[in-house]
């Protein structure tokens, strides 16, 4: 009791003074506490399967209205199922309730402001919603007869030349369904591309600063991975790139802006030393969303690019997806890329090619993430080639403010100008007792999402923030605020920040017991 | 300046943060991209719409597909037209779920890590396995990553594939195999389902799994007991792709002996919308728990003791193991992973049983039906669940048939002779619960009046 206590006036006094506070979610569980006052604790949220009682449904179905005969007389018993899924038993209003009280224990960039470094939470426009649901988008299948689809191939088809004009590119396959999906797909190529030269291309080359889905993908492809480390101004080291390339190089693997958020401006010098060996240049497109009109990875030397759809195109996360990779090569790959590619014939009729002995086959099903596809497209269509540069402009000119502004209170590793995003580091408050974890972990209590933490893992207590452009100056003057406030509560009362959160529907949880005594479902049977 | 609607910068607002900046002009924040590789002029991608523009461009180029509701679909092989109930769209509109990132930050993320919890339990539940995860791109990628794992798990390179597997989900399963250097070895079929003496044959104490659908590509229901006693005589596993509708009816893989159960959840109220997003499902005997790949919830105890629920296991994971990673896998389908969850829950127990038999029911109607037509003739006499094969009169010229059955109102079978070459002139008919006696008698005319 007396913990539950001392959890609701913290909890009140970390709201008061910001006004709106948390987002809907957790105000109301705030709320429900309050009211509650030390009585008991807000209620846990029931699983779906304990709603359930015997003989309720919520479903409705088509009657059967051809004659009916007994399954075992159509599937012989012994396949069969012995005894029925022990699913819930619930009716409609249970189920919506329970959906509707589990999306107010969640935070989305609806919710509010969601600067997590390197995943571009960008506001996720409506149209781009509505469109996607059209019954000539939605409810179309993947193999009907193509005269059948024009309408979505055209879409597809003008897509991949929007894209190849983005990045600079000479084709682009849609196929790969998330970004480390598209990792993949373009080292295969680059291994086929490679393999049919009769080379022997073993070792992908990442920086220390890399993405963890990098050397990942490259082992899944095949390959080794080769680290090298970054200079002390956060680049790559042309010395330590020198030495690692040979005739063993098959690509170095590069995000540009980097993951420290700093544009790496000896690109070229960067390409020439791959090239030179005989290497290709991967570009991961995780920060593409400095550069639209600025700059094209096709320009800096790059061979093979991935977009993350869902990042630089405003396409939603979903909670975690689904998300789309789409992959851009210049053309000496073309004959490497995944089948089948969406094409225009003469007479202006859009077809599926699945020709190509050299293709490295197929990545998914079907065509893609069709319905991220077409809200990608809306996003395109929404802002245009000068819109797009803007969007860009924008997202950078916002990192460096809030850069700009942090800097007096957290250290900045990495000083001058950045791109869409940057690092600071949280070790001037490790004197206090505090850690960057629990910096994250007040920011809940005053409705922010946390920047990424603890990434790249070349700094020390990193925090990286990247504000999108979707956010106006006085967000960010809140959030930087706080920040501040955040760094002077670590010296003057710590056990403040290292109690944090107050305000969440749960507090820190257990995720060591999580890992070592796994409960991974609710054994219901 | 060009303003727009999703960004807030006035210009105002741009000369106060450059000034605070330190810096007299946007221009000074690009210094550090070389001259030579600015992009000079407008970048070539489609012109600007407005919203309304947008909407008219898009509604054009929508209303030029077929789709099922202009259209009566008999076409599946792997994506089919269930009936979506109207609740799940309410759900996954919900912002708080579909404008979420992964759920790293818990304690305001308990709605995304508890309904995948129950994700996991319903694929649990319905696969008879103990453990699945928060969901893979599709069931094909699903399908390589099992073989993936299989391989991992044995220390053996041989996959041995059914033929009656889908196409591309074969294709897909290839070209990760390529990747990790697998040998893949295909095996036939015999009246639609695997060919067990070429199995029995081919299964070696090099074989890492054995992988196999049911219902198989051709609608058919194999024998997955039979299958998982042969490899597992050689101490390989047992890989199943199932579809998850039909377990509402057919026996849980996981009790007849699989270790490995994937598939993908398309049909548990998920838009066809081309092919994808799908969501791919993974569910693996104990065993194997800290193999599977992806994400996975568990739960536990807040610093309160109450209930809640976190991403565990992460040491399997790229982001932690890096180059030491079995599965580069980042993200999950977790909103389509949310919509089959929401499916699950308003079928209920009893509604997962009615919806497989009538799936059941319509298709064996379809089959009687199509087959009393003259010069079509049912292939496989095996046991199908909502898909099966007829072969059309010899000579027929499908594509043509399949522009005349679109003129009368209907999405025609699967031409199997793409895949298989020896079954040139074979459809596969698909038959779902959307699917009326009215629109299967005049299908069956239709297809009858065009051959």
């Amino acid at each position: 009791m007396t913990q539950e206590t001392t959890t609701t006036t913290t909890s009140v006094q970390g709201h008061s003074e910001e006004g709106t506070s948390f987002s809907t979610p957790a105000q109301s569980e705030t709320a429900t506490t309050f009211s509650a006052q030390t009585l008991s604790p807000a209620p846990e949220q029931s699983l779906i399967f304990e709603l359930s009682s015997p003989g309720r449904i919520a479903y409705s179905l088509p009657e059967c209205d051809v004659p009916r005969q007994a399954a075992d007389t159509l599937i012989p018993r012994e396949m069969l199922r012995s005894e029925a899924a022990a699913l819930p038993e619930v009716f409609e209003v249970d189920v919506i309730r329970h959906y509707t009280a589990l999306s107010r224990r969640n935070f989305g960039v609806d919710n509010g402001f969601y600067p997590l470094g390197s995943c571009t939470m960008k506001y996720n426009p409506k149209i781009n919603e509505d469109v996607a649901r059209y019954n000539g988008f939605a409810k179309i299948h993947p193999y009907q007869h193509e005269s059948s689809i024009q309408g979505a191939l055209e879409l597809l088809y003008t897509l991949q030349n929007d894209l190849a004009g983005l990045t600079g590119m000479d084709a682009v396959t849609l196929q790969p369904a998330a970004g480390a999906h598209g990792e993949w797909t373009g080292l295969m190529m680059i291994r086929a591309y490679h393999e049919g030269r009769g080379e022997q291309r073993t070792k992908v080359i990442v920086p220390d600063s890399s993405h963890g889905t990098n050397p990942a993908s490259a082992t899944v492809a095949g390959f080794e991975t080769v680290t090298i480390p970054s200079r002390a101004d956060g680049l790559v080291d042309l010395d330590a790139l020198r030495a690692a390339v040979g005739s063993d190089t098959a690509a170095l693997m590069l995000t540009n802006p980097n993951t420290l958020g700093l544009f790496e401006k000896d690109i070229q010098e960067i390409a020439s030393i791959v090239h030179q060996a005989g290497g290709l240049l991967y570009y991961d497109g995780a920060n593409s969303n400095a550069i639209m009109g600025i700059t094209r990875p096709g320009d800096m030397g790059f061979d093979v690019v991935h977009l993350n759809l869902h990042k630089t195109m405003s396409t939603p996360h979903g909670g975690g997806g689904p998300g789309a990779g789409p992959v851009g090569v210049k053309s000496r790959l073309i004959p490497f890329l995944p089948k089948p590619m969406v094409i225009k014939n003469d007479d202006g009729v859009y077809s599926l090619d699945r020709e190509g002995d050299q293709s490295i086959g197929r990545v998914k099903a079907y065509y893609g993430n069709f319905g991220i596809l077409v809200r990608a497209y809306a996003y395109i269509r929404t802002y245009g080639p000068e819109g797009l540069r803007r969007v860009s402009e924008c997202a950078v000119l916002n990192a460096n403010y809030m850069m700009a502004r942090l800097a007096p209170y957290y250290e900045i590793p990495y000083p001058g100008v950045c791109k869409h995003e940057f690092v600071m580091s949280g070790r001037g408050l490790k004197q206090y007792g505090v850690r960057t974890l629990d910096v994250a972990k007040r920011l809940l209590d005053f409705g922010y999402h946390p920047p990424t933490v603890y990434f790249p893992l070349n700094v020390e207590e990193c925090i990286m923030i990247e504000p999108t452009e979707t956010e106006s100056k006085e967000t960010l003057d809140g959030f930087i605020d706080t920040m501040i406030r955040i760094a002077k509560e670590a010296e003057e009362t710590p056990e403040l920040v290292l109690n944090a959160p107050y305000g969440t529907p749960v507090t820190r949880l257990d995720e060591t017991t999580a890992a070592r005594k796994p409960v991974l479902n609710c054994a219901c049977s | 300046m060009s303003k727009h609607r999703y960004i807030p910068m006035t210009e105002q607002d741009q000369s106060a943060m450059l000034a605070t900046i330190g810096v007299d002009s946007l221009e000074e924040l690009f210094q550090d991209i070389p001259k030579e590789i600015r992009y000079q002029g407008e970048l070539p991608v489609s012109s600007k719409l407005d919203e309304y523009a947008l909407t008219r461009h898009m509604s054009k180029q929508a209303g030029a597909n077929a789709n099922f509701e202009t259209h009566a679909s008999f076409l599946g092989a792997g994506i089919y037209d269930h009936h979506v109930p109207s609740v799940i769209n309410h759900v996954i509109s919900r912002s708080e779920f579909y404008t979420a990132y992964t759920p790293y930050q818990p304690e305001i993320s308990q709605g995304e890590l508890q309904a995948i919890f129950e994700f996991q339990s319903y694929i649990c539940e319905l696969t008879g396995m103990a453990v699945a995860n928060a969901s893979m791109y599709d069931g094909a990628t699903a399908f390589a990553e099992a073989g993936n794992l299989a391989a991992a798990a044995t220390r053996r390179k041989q996959l041995i594939v059914s033929r009656t597997v889908h196409p591309e989900a074969r294709q897909v399963l290839q070209a990760y195999a390529h990747g990790l250097r697998l040998e893949i070895v295909e095996i036939g079929y015999k009246d639609g389902v695997t060919d067990w003496d070429a199995l029995q044959a081919a299964i070696s104490d090099d074989t890492a799994a054995v992988m196999i659908q049911s219902p198989n590509f051709f609608g058919a229901v194999e024998n997955v007991k039979q299958a998982a006693d042969l490899v597992h005589a050689h101490k390989g596993l047992l890989v199943v792709s199932a579809n998850p509708l039909s377990l509402g009816l057919l026996e849980a893989p996981g009790k007849l002996g699989a270790d490995i159960v994937v598939g993908d959840a398309q049909p548990l109220g998920i838009a066809a919308s081309l092919g994808g997003p799908t969501c791919g499902y993974f569910a693996v005997s104990q065993p194997h728990m800290r193999r599977i790949p992806g994400r996975i919830v568990g739960q536990t105890t807040d610093r309160n003791g109450k209930r809640g629920f976190v991403l565990t296991l992460q040491a399997r994971e790229q982001h932690i193991r890096r180059e030491k990673a079995t599965s580069n896998i980042c993200s999950n389908q977790a909103l389509l992973a949310l919509s089959a969850s929401v499916y699950m829950s308003i079928m209920g127990k009893q509604g997962m049983i009615d919806v497989a038999d009538l799936n059941l029911q319509k298709s064996h109607y379809t089959l009687n039906t199509l087959t009393a037509i003259s010069g079509v003739s049912l292939t496989f006499k095996t046991p199908t669940f909502n898909e099966f094969v007829i072969k059309l009169p010899e000579g027929t010229d499908v594509d043509a048939l399949q522009l005349e059955l679109l003129d009368a109102g209907f999405i025609g079978g699967y031409e199997l002779g793409r895949d298989y070459p020896e079954l040139a002139g074979h459809m596969l008919i698909a038959v779902t619960e959307r699917r009326s006696k009215e629109e299967i008698d005049e299908f069956a005319r239709a297809l009858e009046g065009s051959l």
